[in-house]
Formats: structure tokens, sequence, C-alpha cells
């Protein structure tokens, strides 16, 4: 077995402006195509890092603007590793954030099923956050080999 | 602030309201779409209300939001619903709150 070895990094940062949540999941998955995955792997990229970027713009930085970084790293075993993050407002309750259909928002029509769909589409995820400090999604997955007939 | 100029068309034809979206349904698009769909369903009055997903090719929960609340929206003001044409990953993202069990789909061109 060789070693994991990272290949590749992105770094992005731009104000929570919800018309960045495009451009950031397009970025994302255009970074994430140079490890050719499957035209259902990056969909599944692009709609969990979708989320990750919504929570932090209606929820982390709710009523006020502050900065989104994202880092994605690609690594030799076909891995791909996003994390989110924002300095906003932080959950005190990260069990209660994850349950399918939890909102702190239902006025606004959140469906609750932010971190619902981040768990289907990826490996894994953790959420680290403080109140006040804000919060760290960090996504994972690993991509299926390649075959010549894909 | 930037707006989203996202841009719903709407057709109203023999008490049926059909809402064509498209593109990427997420939560900016979203709220631009939830406002159209909502002025027409108050002035017009349908008996049913389509929500055709044709050309939706991105959607995330934001769009299951915007969905749902429709869905709860028309049947607080007796009117039927249902969604048509769903791509297979927005009916990934509709199967993951058990939305095709309450929404009625209809996947044929022709209703």
């Amino acid at each position: 077995m060789s070693k994991t070895e990272l290949i590749n990094e992105l770094k992005l940062a731009f104000p929570s402006y919800s018309v960045n949540e495009g451009g950031a999941r397009a970025m994302v998955s255009a970074f994430c195509a140079s490890l050719n995955p499957t035209v259902d792997e990056l969909s599944d990229i692009r709609c969990a890092v979708s989320e990750a970027v919504t929570n932090s713009i209606v929820h982390g930085y709710r009523n006020t603007i502050g900065t989104i970084f994202i880092m994605v790293r690609l690594y030799s075993d076909r891995t791909v590793k996003i994390e989110i993050k924002d300095k906003g407002c932080g959950i005190s309750d990260i069990e209660q954030a994850l349950q399918p259909l939890f909102t702190t928002d239902p006025a606004g029509e959140r469906s609750g099923m932010g971190f619902t769909v981040m768990e289907n589409f990826t490996d894994s995820v953790v959420v680290r956050s403080a109140p006040g400090k804000g919060t760290k999604v960090t996504l994972k997955k690993k991509l299926s080999k390649l075959t010549q007939n894909r | 602030m930037l707006f989203s100029d996202y841009n719903v068309n709407i057709i109203f034809e023999d008490g049926v309201l059909t809402a064509f979206i498209k593109g990427e349904v997420d939560h900016h698009n979203a709220v631009a779409a939830r406002r159209r769909i909502d002025r027409e369903l108050e002035e017009k009055r349908p008996h049913e209300l389509v929500l055709d997903l044709g050309g939706v090719n991105f959607m995330d929960s934001s769009g299951l939001g915007l969905i749902l609340g429709r869905y709860s929206k028309a049947s607080e003001l007796g009117i039927a619903f249902a969604v048509c044409n769903p791509t297979p990953a927005t009916m990934k993202i509709l199967s993951l709150a058990g939305g095709e069990r309450i929404i009625k789909i209809i996947s044929d061109e022709v209703k």
C-alpha cells in the first residue's frame, strides 16, 4: 500500500451574500473534476457544499455579512476533503441541529434537511462549533476507482 | 446586496396554475421563486398548482423547502398540488424527506 498523499489544494474566501452560493459550489466541483469523479459523485459534492455554505449564510451570519472560508484537499487515494468555515454565531446544540427536519427558521421555509443531505451525499460529516465563535463543517468523500469504461 | 433575477414561467389554463422552475434552485433563487409563485397563487386562485421541475439542473434542500412550502400553502387554500417531471437528482432530494409519500408526482410529459 502506498502512502496517501495530498495532491492538490484549493482555498476560497468570500462574503456571505446568497448570490455566492452558486459560485462556491461550482468552483469546488470544478476543482474536484481533476480526479475524474462520476457525474453522480460530482452532483453529490455540489449539493453537500451548497448546504454547508447556505447554513453559514442563513444561520451563521444571520442578519449580517461575514466571510466564508472553504478549503478543498484532494488526496492520492481519491478522497476529497472539504472544510466550510464561518466566524458567525455558532451552534449551541449540534446534536439537535443534525436532526432531520430540525430548523431554527421555519418562517424562512428552511426544510431542516441541510445536514441530512450532507450526511447522505458524503461519507462523513464532522461539525465543530462554538456559540459566538463560528462553525466548521468538514465533509469527506472517497471517489470510486477509475475504470476504463466510465 | 445582490438580488436574484431568477424568473419562473407561469401558465394559467383551465384552472391549473403551472409554474416552470428551471436552472439552479438554491436558497438564493428559491426566495425569488417563492415570491413569484405565491403572488400568482393569491391572484389566480387556481384549483390546482403544478410545479414543473423538468428544467431544474440543480436543487438542494432549499428547493425542497420551496416545494414543501408551496404544498402547505396550496393545502391551506384548498388547492390541489402536484410536482411534475423531476430529474433523478431532484427525486433523490425529495425522497430524503419522504416528500414522494405526501406529494403527487407526475413523471409524464403529458398530464
